[in-house]
């Protein structure tokens, strides 16, 4: 007897939600950056759990969320590269001071 | 037995993983932020390891909670006292945000009560070294040599285009 399917992806809707709502009150690049991680993290854990409860004879949703931490991985290192070059040249990451792309 | 002693890792897991998220974006210190983002995912290798796929807790661990926590770590403190400011923005727009998530996550918890899943095939035997290493270098079908040269080519783009963008003129 094991723990049911829905359990985790209870879990990882809350961690996706919290995500959520993290990335719509922050105003600061980094804590976006971290709260777009924790909407990636929760989407690896549904491939996993679906995998594993569904299909455990594949390796379809083993090998996304594999994938898948290797792009987060790529994806985050350019970000905050992009991240520590704007505060280089606005001197700020705060982003109510971040409009010199808006015209 | 064994089922009342997985409830209780996962229940301890949920726990953490839920508490250290709501941490996570609320707490107005940076590096509070990124160590709660770490618990986080130290959190769910802990359910990777429950799924008895051992080798994606390891990369997890590895990759996530070794790589990625410490690029962020990097850029906080190397931009330092620009960022202790993490401010919420107008009541207005906090509001906002409780609401679009709640309503999401309401959607999303009913649609997952309410759906049956066919989720009756799960083994303990998790997944052999040698089974993943020959998915992922195989050229057969449902082999992902093809995707795993094109992920090593991006992770080498990534590099180059963050140097390029980070360093100094």
């Amino acid at each position: 007897m094991t723990i049911p399917a829905q359990f985790y992806l209870i879990l990882a809707a809350v961690l996706f939600f919290i995500g959520v709502f993290g990335f719509f009150t922050r105003r600061n690049l980094i804590s976006l950056l971290i709260s777009t991680e924790l909407m990636l993290n929760a989407v690896d854990i549904n491939f996993a759990v679906f995998n594993a409860y569904s299909h455990p004879e594949h390796l379809e949703g083993f090998f996304f969320t594999m994938f898948g931490i290797g792009i987060a991985a790529a994806e985050t290192a350019v970000a905050i590269a992009i991240i520590i070059n704007v505060f280089r040249n606005a001197k700020s990451i705060h982003i109510k001071n971040l409009l010199d792309l808006k015209h | 037995m064994e089922m009342s002693t997985n409830l209780l890792i996962f229940s301890g897991l949920a726990l953490l993983m839920a508490a250290a998220a709501i941490a996570a974006v609320t707490t107005s210190r940076i590096m509070r932020a990124v160590t709660y983002l770490l618990f986080v995912l130290f959190g769910t290798a802990g359910l990777y390891f429950m799924l008895h796929y051992t080798f994606l807790g390891a990369v997890q661990i590895i990759v996530y909670a070794g790589g990625i926590v410490v690029l962020f770590i990097f850029a906080a403190l190397l931009i330092g006292k620009g960022i202790i400011d993490v401010t919420h923005t107008s009541k207005l727009r906090y509001l906002a945000g409780v609401l679009a998530s709640m309503s999401g996550l309401a959607i999303a918890l009913y649609l997952i009560v309410n759906t049956t899943f066919i989720t009756d095939k799960f083994t303990t035997d998790g997944v052999p070294m040698t089974v993943v290493g020959s998915a992922l270098m195989g050229t057969a079908k449902h082999n992902y040599v093809l995707t795993f040269e094109v992920l090593s080519i991006l992770l080498l783009a990534c590099m180059v285009g963050a140097i390029m963008i980070a360093r100094k003129k």
